[in-house]
């Protein structure tokens, strides 16, 4: 609120009208819906509901295909974020560290970030088609008999491979312009107190970054939960079948697929509560780091 | 100093080479190779026939069936409808950008305007619904989303496609973080000259936000391009396709028993890359001043 700021009354309401209205609608109607209905069970012939209290809660920590893609879920955030993270970090120390061409490497490393995540998946079925994917034929000179789709593990590779392959273009966007924003005293200061590239990049540089990095661990994870349903989706050719899936994909599988609208709502309650969590974990680092500097 | 120095290396017959620039330059080029050749092998697809792609897959030779697969691509439709040419998911893929894009910006302007520039009473409540919004996803809310656009009668509608997306509130919160930078002394100065807040509005804080309602319109429109979940489930009339959601039945097609259209798939995968890419490259710097400014 600015302090100078109009009192005209009615101007405001209207003004906030279409986004208040869009949001209760399109919002908050939905996650409200979301949560009732996770404590509800639906009839499979659409004839009314049954109130079940946490059962659609408890069913589905005892079912060992929840968990199963649960464990699935992590391990994946994990790689995903690790890699595109580290990926992207070594590339953006060295495209800050090149005066030639600094320019087009930028372009060429961060394109990629305007390709959707499914169209990025499209791209992934063509380097590991069976019959003459380049990366497949390359995986079975080196006598790994690479099997897309058919294979658990196999697949889950491609899934990580294509998803850092889509992340590390915006990483490499955060870290370069954190890198350039590292004020010209501090590094000079850096480049008479240490000689080796290595302890002046862990002692100055990586510490600088942390902010950054952090920042891009929050938006990297939330990354890998939620936009790489397509990803996921188009690697699986839309047939989930044995192959691995994230919590996202199981709670479309289940709710719009298998009609399960209960237990569906239960994992999409499941995932708010993540999702809050991270925020707040996220509020709380932030407010920390303020209080450092 | 720097001239004689640079004269010295120049009277040296063999310029010193500096071993950690090449291992720099090395590593970018093998970062930038990892990132392009993948679409590149795409790309090369697009110029051989299908049956020369099902053989051999991508290879280093260009072929000459470019215009032919483009031709199939842009007109001919592959669903059973026939309503799903290129074309028309083209079209549909600017609508939902565009629309998207705007219909943020101008929702997100306005709400922001409303909390920054106005005594209200129940602005801090209105604060707060608004930017809880931020804390969840679409996709944690897919379900119940699709339920009550169906319940509205909006499936297969623009509307149904583009609203639901638009709940959140990514760009008030970033054009609140910029109105409350803009200097006190010009509202002051508005009201001295008799400025109401409508043409204060239009007059000055809109022309003040250029370039950010530009770097704004760079993200949403790639966002809203890039859709995928949502516009699958809303839309199920092969009309109403984006291209981004033909990926999917692209696939499917890929799957069949006969000779799979390669250079159609591999061609729409193209073109509903280019669009965002040239936007991103040609506006780079407006977008990644928008991304990185957004975010923190």
């Amino acid at each position: 609120m600015k302090r100078a700021g109009f009192s005209t009354r009615w101007l405001p309401i209207l003004l906030l009208v279409p986004q208040l209205s869009i949001i209760l609608l399109f919002f908050y109607w939905p996650a409200g819906y979301a949560i009732k209905s996770s404590f509800y069970l639906q009839d499979p012939f659409g004839f009314g509901q049954t109130f079940v209290g946490l059962e659609n809660y408890t069913s589905l920590t005892a079912s060992s295909e929840y968990l199963k893609v649960a464990r699935f879920t992590l391990l994946f955030t994990v790689l995903v974020t690790f890699f595109s993270l580290a990926l992207a970090l070594l590339l953006a120390v060295k495209a800050d560290n090149v005066i030639r061409g600094a320019k087009t490497y930028r372009t060429l490393l961060m394109w990629v970030y305007a390709v959707a995540p499914p169209v990025a998946g499209f791209i992934g079925l063509m380097m590991f088609n069976q019959r003459w994917g380049p990366l497949t034929e390359l995986f079975g000179a080196l006598g790994w008999d690479y099997n897309l789709g058919v294979d658990y593990s196999d697949t889950a590779f491609a899934m990580v491979l294509v998803s850092v392959w889509k992340q590390v273009p915006v990483n490499f966007i955060f870290f370069l312009s954190g890198l350039q924003s590292i004020p010209k005293a501090v590094r000079e200061a850096a480049l008479i107190d240490n000689r080796s590239g290595t302890r002046r990049f862990w002692d100055v540089t990586f510490p600088l970054l942390a902010p950054t990095g952090f920042f891009l661990l929050i938006i990297n994870i939330t990354y890998a939960l939620f936009d790489t349903f397509g990803v996921v989706d188009t690697l699986v050719k839309g047939e989930p079948g044995n192959n691995p899936m994230t919590l996202v994909y199981k709670v479309y599988v289940d709710g719009f697929r298998g009609n399960d609208l209960g237990g569906s709502s239960a994992q999409s309650v499941i995932l708010m509560i993540l999702v809050l969590a991270l925020t707040v974990f996220q509020f709380r680092m932030v407010e920390r780091r303020i209080h450092y500097t | 100093m720097a001239d004689i120095t640079s004269k010295f290396t120049r009277s040296r017959s063999l310029p010193r080479v500096k071993w950690s620039q090449v291992v720099d330059h090395a590593i970018l080029i093998a970062g930038a190779l990892f990132m392009i050749v993948p679409l590149l092998m795409v790309l090369q697809t697009t110029t051989t026939s299908d049956i020369e792609t099902m053989r051999h897959g991508p290879s280093l030779m260009i072929g000459t069936e470019l215009d032919d697969n483009f031709r199939k691509a842009m007109f001919e439709a592959s669903g059973f409808s026939g309503e799903n040419s290129g074309m028309s998911m083209l079209m549909n893929s600017l609508i939902l950008g565009i629309g998207f894009a705007v219909g943020k910006i101008v929702i997100g302007m306005m709400a922001a305007y409303a909390i920054v520039y106005f005594r209200l009473r129940f602005a801090t409540m209105a604060f707060w619904l608004i930017f809880t919004t931020l804390l969840l996803p679409l996709e944690v809310r897919i379900l119940p989303s699709y339920e009550i656009t169906q319940k509205l009668g909006l499936l297969n509608t623009y509307t149904g496609l583009i609203v639901p997306l638009i709940a959140s509130a990514t760009a008030t919160f970033f054009f609140r973080q910029f109105f409350r930078s803009v200097p006190e002394e010009l509202v002051e100065a508005a009201r001295i000259d008799g400025a109401g807040p409508v043409k204060f509005f239009i007059d000055v804080l809109v022309p003040l936000s250029q370039t950010m309602i530009a770097a704004m319109f760079i993200i949403m429109f790639v966002y809203g391009w890039n859709q995928y979940l949502w516009p699958t489930m809303v839309t199920t009339e092969e009309s109403m396709y984006t291209l981004v959601r033909g990926i999917k039945q692209i696939v499917q097609v890929l799957e069949g028993n006969e000779i799979p259209q390669y250079g159609r798939a591999n061609m729409l995968a193209i073109i509903a890359v280019i669009p965002p890419v040239a936007v991103v490259i040609f506006f780079q710097s407006w977008f990644v001043k928008g991304l990185t400014d957004s975010d923190k």
